[in-house]
């Protein structure tokens, strides 16, 4: 950080910074040089904080009024909906969050992966935001088992019967997270303690994950490294932060039509159903969000091996910057490239809908293609098209091409090199 | 902007994607007799909603509890909104058992505003016992429990029939368009005439369907007619809002593209 050198006008504003100098992050944060032009994908980090603060605020006041109890939640939450003030309206704002939170973290993803943002010097930048994801899956799979209706308890029993699968330790280990024989209170009362739990290592993992950002400053859409202050940036505040808030309130408005005009569309008519351990629903269906790894995991015949698949599926991800062998970062100057990344996308999709569809003939038949292609993307392609692929030109600075003035070419060259 | 709109239309397709995966198990078309609760501004139909509970108290209450709904639930804004008075007689006319009093002793008193809705049976084994095994749900929150919601409850209300030919069915199991299965083991509860309206309402079947639909949609989500009010007020708050800081960001950022 390079405005190590500040000093705060007011005496008592010294005073305090030379003891803590809070004064100095906030105006490191303000100043903070941010590339003049990232475009709207950029501001779902924004977006991001302002959802984990909602999800946290609201969780706070569900949890006064719930109960974690196998015979009591059902009924809390319904007490929730009908006799707490605007109690309907947190809960809402609670589960259409999470799946907001979801929307937006997977454009987050998607974004880096088509800008290259977790490429060097990024990586520890992209590991922490992997692992955050993998904390958000966990919270809000256990978020959902807290109402206890019917695909509550069953979602719970599926995914943690995932751990049968382990060899010798398997029923042993299932076991001990049920605390018991079965999916029963004991598993309800540590899903909300550890529910509760979550989002605050969520809250420092994402500290970490901005200070990292702030090291090497922002990627940007032509992803080149840019000399910080220049022409090329802008200080954070008031630039980024009236375009993050305008980004921030269109993702409001659309977060508010989920809120009060179709508050159940993204969960599922059964969790209105309160929890039978004798009734087994039609199809066991995990939340939107996590349908594309519930694809990987049902496409792979063996148990075993289906779950191997889907947390390898996490992993990819996480060692994704040692895989794309490329030195030019952004999509724009990989054409190649960019049609891979499409494919991906398309994948994903396709991964998420034979989630939610049954296990069974042509649909698995796709998922498992699917699959393939998914591990094929990132462990073949990507390797071989660091290698391969005919980059075109970067620019060497955000202003050259706006300025329209010939890029230096053999520079150009020699920096992808 | 152009980003903008290209992010509305993704959310979009997340959403009808999302709706497409738990696509109809049963392919009958579901009956929607035209909801007044649906919609931005959708409220509920007052005289609808208090002979819906007419005909859930008349009919259904005979097999269906709805156990998470208190008596004062029915004169509150939103609801039927019978008043205070008429409420307390409907409370007075069932039984709660209290207690123990100050000599250790349960005793039964009539219902108060404050109780829930008095059920049918005294356990879910005593329900089965009388109903062929078969567990009358509790309709607190029916409406949302089940996938089509209110046009999939009036649709099996109104779905019975000839049973077609071919399809055999046990004693105590009915043939019905809508339900997963077609098979249901609740006899047709509506017959015409079955409520005496005393507004004058002819009651037909698809009167009472849609009257006592009305009702379990309205005790599903009691707070419809606040939600979809302030949700009206906010959304319009977030357009103007967002128009005020769409200008203020242009104004900021053109310092920086006259600069470039």
């Amino acid at each position: 950080m390079s405005d190590n050198s500040y000093t705060p006008d007011s005496k008592i504003g010294k005073w305090f910074n030379d003891r803590l100098p809070l004064l100095t992050l906030s105006k490191h944060l303000q100043d903070y040089p941010t590339p003049k032009n990232l475009n709207y994908w950029w501001t779902f980090g924004g977006i991001l904080t302002f959802c984990l603060i909602t999800q946290i605020v609201t969780g706070l006041i569900l949890a006064m009024h719930y109960v974690a109890h196998a015979d009591m939640a059902f009924e809390s939450v319904e007490h929730i909906m009908r006799n707490v003030n605007y109690g309907w309206l947190i809960r809402y704002v609670h589960a259409n969050g999470a799946s907001m939170f979801f929307l937006a973290v997977y454009i987050h993803i998607f974004r880096s992966l088509y800008y290259g943002s977790y490429k060097s010097p990024r990586e520890i930048i992209w590991i922490l935001g992997m692992i955050i994801y993998l904390l958000m899956m966990m919270a809000a799979f256990m978020g959902y088992v807290l109402p206890w209706g019917q695909m509550s308890f069953w979602g719970a029993t599926v995914i943690t019967n995932l751990f049968s699968a382990i060899p010798l330790f398997g029923e042993s280990i299932t076991t001990w997270l049920w605390g018991g024989y079965a999916v029963g209170n004991p598993t309800l009362t540590r899903f909300f303690s550890l529910h509760y739990l979550i989002p605050f290592l969520i809250l420092g993992l994402v500290v970490l994950h901005i200070w990292a950002l702030h090291v090497p400053g922002n990627n940007n859409p032509i992803g080149i490294d840019l000399k910080k202050p220049s022409k090329d940036t802008v200080p954070f505040h008031p630039y980024i932060v009236i375009k993050d808030l305008f980004a921030l309130l269109i993702f409001l408005i659309i977060f508010a039509f989920f809120v009060f005009y179709s508050p159940n569309i993204l969960g599922h008519a059964d969790n209105y159903i309160e929890a039978d351990p004798m009734v087994t629903p039609a199809h066991i269906v995990p939340e939107w969000y996590l349908l594309p790894f519930y694809a990987i995991l049902r496409a792979v015949p063996d148990k075993l091996l289906g779950v191997i698949a889907m947390f390898a599926a996490l992993f990819v991800l996480i060692i994704l910057p040692w895989l794309d062998t490329s030195k030019v970062r952004s999509a724009i100057f990989r054409p190649l490239y960019k049609q891979f990344y499409w494919f991906l996308v398309a994948d994903v999709l396709i991964l998420g809908y034979m989630g939610a569809m049954p296990a069974e003939g042509w649909y698995l038949l796709v998922a498992r293609v699917a699959t393939a292609y998914y591990f094929i993307h990132f462990l073949i392609i990507l390797p071989v098209l660091g290698q391969k692929e005919k980059t075109l030109d970067v620019p060497q600075s955000i202003t050259e091409p706006v300025l329209g003035g010939s890029a230096n070419q053999s520079l150009a060259k020699e920096q992808k090199k | 902007m152009k980003n903008i709109i290209k992010y509305i239309f993704f959310v979009i397709i997340v959403v009808s994607y999302n709706s497409n995966s738990f696509g109809a198990e049963n392919s009958a078309k579901l009956l929607n007799p035209g909801w007044s609760f649906k919609g931005f501004t959708g409220t509920f139909d007052r005289a609808s909603l208090q002979r819906g509970y007419q005909v859930y108290t008349e009919v259904c209450a005979a097999c269906h509890s709805m156990k998470y709904l208190s008596y004062r639930n029915l004169s509150e804004p939103g609801g039927p909104e019978f008043s205070e008075e008429q409420v307390k007689i409907i409370a007075s006319q069932f039984e709660v058992i209290d207690g123990p009093n100050s000599d250790g002793d349960m005793y039964t008193r009539a219902a108060r505003l404050s109780d829930n809705f008095v059920g049918p049976y005294a356990n879910e084994q005593a329900a089965r016992a009388l109903n062929g095994g078969a567990y009358p749900p509790d309709m607190s929150v029916l409406v949302k429990a089940r996938k089509g919601g209110a046009d999939y409850i009036y649709s099996v209300l109104l779905g019975y029939g000839e049973t077609p030919s071919g399809v055999t069915l046990d004693d105590g199991v009915y043939y019905n368009t809508y339900i997963s299965g077609n098979k249901i083991k609740m006899a047709n509860p509506l017959t015409e005439g079955l409520v005496q309206y005393s507004d004058g309402t002819s009651a037909t079947e698809e009167q009472m369907a849609k009257d006592v639909v009305t009702f379990l949609a309205w005790a599903a989500e009691p707070h419809l007619e606040a939600r979809h009010k302030i949700g009206f007020r906010a959304i319009l708050y977030l357009i103007v809002i967002t128009i005020l800081v769409y200008f203020s960001m242009k104004k900021i950022w053109s310092r920086i593209e006259t600069e470039v």
